[in-house]
């Protein structure tokens, strides 16, 4: 359950990030790789207890999964890591070395103009 | 209104290891983090370690657990320094627990620190403490199917540790798909079989650590 952590470090760095004179924030974007042990209804969840009585309540949350990359050392050929079916999505070899995990990013947020 | 903001989540945690690490690098000092599941033999590969190298290499033990001082305990009776963490429920160790727990050991002739993180496959990985390396590791009880169910933990080790081989008589586990899962997932990956129990391929994990410090 390290969401609950993660969440409130969303709702302090939007926080932190909102112009002093903007309004509500009404929608945070992050991004997070693909192997990262999130869970997005956890995470959800969390920022909806975390956001409460901040700038941040009832704001929506979208969360971008990042493709991990991976190299094939039989043709070169780049492609997405799949976690089920681990092998080169052009000539089919399993002999790959994988990047690194993309890293948790909060993205942007948007808020409503204050009047 | 949308600002673009690309800014680390875990930004706070990332600060506190990155002055871990350089307060490791200052003092010359290598330190571990082990990640596992509960029940895998982190304490008792830490206790034979003990015994074996500290006639040779100074070694302190960060321990973290939920609740209890059990593991540090046991480590101190093995003559090592030892801090234990009380996460209280929290379900991984963080950068700036280790900072704090670095300030209760005399550090000054350390070569090693090990920290021994909350027994859990999941959560810890997703934390940075600042160490200079990572060992997983996975007791044969626990199923060869794991690297592929816990692709992280096994993607970011430096060394992955497959304990209570002396078992595997008694269990259907099959270690070349455990050696291959890992090895598709971190082609660097070190791995060796030891049995902390009977010592068997324990000496290759401490000429590993001894190395990597140098």
């Amino acid at each position: 359950m390290h969401e609950a952590i993660v969440a409130q470090n969303i709702v302090d760095t939007a926080v932190a990030q909102a112009p002093k004179k903007g309004g509500k924030v009404t929608r945070v974007v992050i991004s997070c790789g693909q192997i990262n042990a999130l869970n997005d209804e956890a995470i959800k969840f969390g920022f909806e207890m975390a956001s409460a009585g901040t700038i941040c309540q009832g704001a929506k949350l979208k969360i971008k999964h990042i493709p991990l990359k991976a190299v094939c050392k039989n043709c070169h050929k780049k492609f997405d890591f799949d976690l089920y079916n681990p092998k080169c999505s052009k000539c089919g070899k399993s002999d790959f070395s994988l990047g690194d995990d993309a890293p948790l990013l909060l993205e942007e947020i948007e808020f409503e103009e204050q009047q | 209104m949308k600002i673009k903001v690309n800014k680390k989540i875990l930004e706070r945690n990332e600060d506190f290891a990155e002055s871990n690490r350089k307060f490791f690098k200052k003092k010359n000092i290598f330190c571990i983090n082990m990640i596992s599941s509960p029940g895998s033999g982190k304490t008792t590969i830490l206790e034979k370690t003990a015994k074996a190298l500290k006639n040779k290499i100074n070694i302190a033990v960060i321990e973290g657990d939920l609740y209890t001082e059990f593991d540090a305990d046991r480590i101190r009776k093995t003559g090592l320094p030892a801090v234990q963490i009380e996460t209280k429920g929290a379900c991984h160790l963080s950068a700036q627990q280790i900072t704090k727990a670095l300030h209760q050991l005399d550090t000054d002739k350390l070569d090693i620190v090990v920290i021994e993180n909350v027994g859990n496959l999941v959560c810890p990985s997703d934390f940075d403490l600042g160490e200079t390396a990572r060992a997983v590791v996975l007791s044969t009880a626990e199923g060869d199917d794991k690297c592929a169910k816990y692709p992280k933990a096994f993607a970011q080790a430096d060394v992955l540790l497959i304990n209570k081989i002396d078992l595997v008589k008694h269990l259907d586990f099959n270690i070349s798909r455990v050696k291959r899962d890992a090895k598709k997932l971190n082609k660097d990956l070190k791995i060796f079989e030891i049995s902390a129990k009977t010592a068997k391929g324990m000496q290759g994990w401490f000429n590993w650590l001894i190395n990597a410090k140098r």
